[in-house]
C-alpha cells in the first residue's frame, strides 16, 4: 500500500482507456462501442483531473469540463444515428452495416 | 491514508466495472456497469480535490448520458448479441495485445518521476466558485462555442432521428 502518487492516477487512467480501447475492437454492437468510447474520454479526463489537481492549477478542470459537454453532443448525435440505422435495417450490428464497404 | 484506501478501492471499483463493461453480453448490463465505473471514477475525482467536476459527473454522465443510452437500448429492444456477434479468437487475442501493449508502454513512461509528487493545496482550486469566475472571464469564449455545439446537435440529433414519409 503505497501513496497514490500521480503516477498511479495516469497508470489507472491508461488501463482504462486500453480497456475502453479493447471493447472498441472487440465488441460488434454499435451502441457498446459507444459506451466504449465514452470509457475512453472518461479515462482522458481523470488524467487530466490528476494533474491539475498535482499542478495546483484549474486549467485540467476547465477542459474536462468542455470534453463532457463534447461528449454530450457526441452520445446525442450517434444514438440519433443508430435510431435512424436500426430504423432501416432492424439492428444495429456494425458488421451487417456495409453499405459503404467493397 | 484514508485517501490512499479510497484511491485504491475505487480505482479497483471502476477497473472491474470497465471490464464488466466490455465482456458482459447483454447491453443492459453493459450500461449498468458502466453508470458504475462512472461513480467510481466520481470518487476518484473528489479524491484529487475536484469537487464540481466530480458531481457534474454524477449528474451529467451518470444521470443524463447513461440514462439516453438505456432509453436507445430499450427502445430498440436489442436482445443479449448471438454467438456470431462476438469477436474471432484472432480479432480478441489482437486487441488484447494492442491494450496490454499500450498499459506497458504507459506504464513505462509514468515511470520517470513527475516534479509535483504532493498533491497541491491552493485554496480554492477546483472549488465552483473559481470554476463560474474562470468559465466566465478566461473561458467565456469557449464557454459560448461549447453551447453552439450544443444547439447544433440537438437540432442535428432531431433531423437525424425524424422519420420521414416516404414521397
Amino acid at each position: 500500500m503505497f501513496e497514490p502518487s500521480l503516477n498511479l492516477y495516469l497508470v489507472v487512467s491508461a488501463i482504462l482507456f486500453s480497456i475502453g480501447m479493447i471493447g472498441v475492437l472487440t465488441r460488434k454492437n454499435a451502441i457498446i462501442l459507444f459506451m466504449c468510447v465514452e470509457m475512453m474520454l472518461n479515462a482522458v479526463n481523470l488524467s487530466l483531473v490528476a494533474f491539475s489537481s498535482y499542478m495546483g492549477h484549474s486549467t485540467g478542470q476547465m477542459m474536462v469540463f468542455f470534453v463532457m459537454c463534447v461528449a454530450a453532443a457526441e452520445a446525442v448525435v450517434g444514438l440519433a444515428m443508430l435510431i435512424a440505422i436500426f430504423r432501416n435495417q432492424q439492428n444495429v450490428d456494425l458488421t451487417k452495416i456495409n453499405l459503404f464497404k467493397w | 491514508m484514508l485517501s490512499t484506501f479510497l484511491f485504491w478501492f475505487l480505482s479497483v471499483i471502476a477497473i472491474a466495472a470497465a471490464i464488466g463493461t466490455i465482456t458482459a453480453r447483454n447491453p443492459v448490463f453493459s450500461a449498468l456497469s458502466l453508470v458504475l465505473n462512472f461513480f467510481a471514477l466520481a470518487g476518484l475525482y473528489l479524491t484529487l480535490q475536484a469537487e464540481f467536476i466530480a458531481v457534474i459527473q454524477v449528474i451529467v454522465y451518470a444521470g443524463a448520458i447513461m440514462v439516453l443510452f438505456l432509453f436507445v437500448i430499450m427502445l430498440l429492444n436489442l436482445g443479449s448479441d448471438s454467438k456470431d456477434a462476438i469477436a474471432s479468437k484472432l480479432q480478441m487475442g489482437l486487441a488484447i495485445i494492442a491494450g496490454g501493449g499500450f498499459v506497458l508502454m504507459m506504464t513505462r513512461i509514468f515511470m520517470i518521476q513527475l516534479e509535483p509528487n504532493k498533491k497541491q493545496s491552493v485554496l480554492m482550486n477546483g472549488k465552483v466558485e473559481k470554476i463560474g469566475e474562470w468559465l466566465l472571464k478566461d473561458y467565456v469564449f469557449p464557454f459560448e462555442i461549447i453551447s453552439v455545439i450544443l444547439l447544433a446537435s440537438l437540432v442535428g440529433a432531431i433531423l437525424i432521428a425524424k422519420k420521414y414519409k416516404a414521397h
